[in-house]
């Protein structure tokens, strides 16, 4: 007699039914945490010394407006700016060229190597080093210049300091993500007949995306943060706006819970745009295709002989 | 008749490793030629040579009687700019070994991509040239698919279709049914022959044997950098004369 062994599920007259596992540490873990921070915010929420009605007075300061304006037109300026140019200077670190790479190499050494506040107070008193800006043609009369002061304002300075440094570490990230592209990638284009500008172009940094995103938004909610150091040079961004207020009213906590409230809904709102970002440079990156799956269903719809 | 594609005593060597030690090959307009040979032996290396992605380190690359990536001034090759570089590759259609379609782009944008930005065909024209390629490597319905949505052997026609696109002069095919599943071979190797048949020059490195025999007018043997037989695909293939080949060719039929 030879014994078969019958798999018990198919012997079931019924379905079984899954158990899906318990996870009771989690259960505890939320329940304390849930605690704590009912007890922080209570002993915050009715603490008398935060005066959360100067806190809900100020939150729509008009001055405090113009410091979140300002705060964010100089993230965004740098931002833009110090991403091309980080670009360029990746594309330079990657040059076969010796005199490009080691240039590259040089600046973000260079930026990364000294503190941001020094950049951004040396560009503000530029005009210490050269009182004139000015060019001309060497060997003849022809020349102009201005005096530094007219030119750099505090506006300028922040602009040149947060650019400058952050292109320098912007450009180790594009580096990261030209590099994570497969180079079949590049011989491929490049058989086709494109140039090595345009391979990376099209071909290149449109996958490096996938990479380079996410550590560049986390880059520019620090820039976003960073500016505030701009409060040192009076650049009116939103943390020199509450610094101008509590200077005469002596409200210091509350208005630097307005400031903080305003820079993390910024940043929250930032975080969404990330993840729709992320969506984006992943494209082709997933199984899933809305089109292709259509297409695929019609096929065999097709296939079929199907006349729907 | 003149030659298609014409190497002149061809070495590359990688730092002190001297891959191809001089290699001279002629390949007619029209024919097909099957490169085989161990692994190691410099066939890639050779093909990479022929559109400049390797950039030989002595001797030359005439195709269609242009020196590839130089210009002859008297007895001197001068090396030409990047953009007529990339003019010359226009005309040396590759294909390759893991496929290499662009992953960001559906199969009918990595088509498109040559003819709109190097040949600068209108987006219609480029489409309507695509959809056609696209008919003829049997891929009609999966112009939109992602290469990660394909099989293998799909994604390698889409990338056949993608050379054709630039209506190169040449064709070079790197192993193209290696990375495939077996069951995939066939449908990439019809194409090749329908190609073939089509009147394109064609140089293939393979280890498909049978295809070799089949479509090829003329097998190059390779060995350790260089071409030690060649020949008519019945006489190499069945009887081959040299030990290397025989050697080769008895562990892989
Ligand atoms: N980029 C490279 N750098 C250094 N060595 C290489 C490079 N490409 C190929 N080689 C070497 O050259 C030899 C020939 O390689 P290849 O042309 O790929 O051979 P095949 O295609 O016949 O297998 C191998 O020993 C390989 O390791
Ligand atoms: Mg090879």
């Amino acid at each position: 007699m030879t014994a078969l062994t019958t798999d018990p599920l198919a012997s079931e007259s019924s379905p079984l039914k899954l158990a899906p596992r318990r996870h009771y540490a989690q259960v505890v873990g939320a329940v304390a945490v849930l605690l704590l921070a009912f007890l922080l915010i209570q002993s915050l929420a009715l603490n008398k010394n935060m005066q959360w009605s100067t806190v809900w007075k100020y939150l729509w300061n008009g001055q405090v407006g113009q410091g979140i304006v300002t705060t964010l037109v100089l993230t965004v300026i740098c931002m833009v700016m110090g991403t091309i140019l980080a670009t360029v200077l990746a594309v330079m670190r990657l040059s076969k060229n010796k005199v490009l790479s080691t240039v590259s190499f040089a600046y973000i050494w260079f930026f990364r190597g000294t503190p941001l506040l020094v950049q951004l107070i040396f560009w503000y008193n530029l005009a210490a080093l050269f009182p004139l800006l000015g060019i001309g043609i060497p060997l003849t009369n022809i020349s102009a210049s201005v005096s530094t002061n007219v030119v750099i304002t505090a506006f300028v300075a922040a602009v040149l300091g947060f650019t400058l440094n952050e292109a320098a570490y912007m450009s180790e990230i594009v580096r990261a993500g030209i590099q994570s592209v497969n180079v079949g990638q590049r011989e491929a284009a490049l058989s086709t007949g494109m140039t090595e500008a345009q391979c990376m172009v099209r071909i290149v940094l449109p996958q490096a995306m996938r990479v380079i995103v996410p550590p560049t938004a986390n880059q520019a909610i620090n820039l976003l943060k960073a500016t505030s150091l701009v409060a040192f040079i009076s650049g009116g961004d939103l943390l020199s706006a509450v610094q101008d207020i509590y200077a005469v009213n002596f409200a210091v906590i509350p208005l630097l819970v307005v400031a903080s409230i305003w820079y993390l809904v910024v940043v929250s709102v930032a975080s969404v745009g990330q993840h729709y970002l992320e969506r984006r440079v992943g494209k082709g990156f997933t199984h899933f295709s809305e089109d292709a799956v259509r297409d695929q269903i019609a096929s065999i719809k097709a296939a079929q002989g199907g006349n729907e | 008749m003149k030659p298609m594609v014409e190497i002149i005593d061809l070495h590359k060597s990688f730092g002190k490793v001297e891959v191809l030690k001089g290699i001279n090959l002629q390949v007619k307009p029209g024919s097909v030629t099957s490169i085989l040979g161990p692994s190691g032996s410099g066939k890639s290396t050779m093909l990479r040579c022929i559109n400049h992605l390797e950039q030989p380190t002595g001797g030359a690359v005439k195709v269609n009687g242009d020196y590839v990536g130089y210009t002859r001034k008297g007895d001197v090759l001068s090396e030409i700019s990047g953009k007529a570089l990339a003019k010359q590759r226009a005309g040396i259609g590759m294909v390759f070994q893991r496929f290499d379609l662009y992953a960001h782009k559906t199969a009918l944008e990595n088509i498109i991509e040559g003819p709109l930005r190097v040949l600068g065909q209108s987006r219609s024209a480029a489409t309507d040239e695509a959809m056609a390629l696209l008919e003829r490597v049997g891929l009609r319905n999966r112009a939109r698919a992602y290469p990660a949505q394909l099989s293998g052997g799909q994604q390698q026609r889409v990338a056949i279709a993608r050379a054709l696109a630039m209506k190169p002069k040449v064709m070079l095919f790197d192993e193209p049914t290696s990375a495939l599943d077996p069951e995939l071979v066939g449908e990439v190797l019809a194409v090749m022959k329908e190609v073939a048949a089509s009147g394109m020059t064609m140089l293939v490195v393979t280890h498909e044997i049978a295809f070799a025999r089949e479509v090829s007018s003329e097998v190059v043997f390779m060995a350790d950098g260089y071409i030690v037989e060649q020949g008519d695909p019945n006489l190499v293939l069945r009887k081959p004369s040299h030990p290397r080949t025989q050697d080769f060719l008895s562990r892989v039929l």
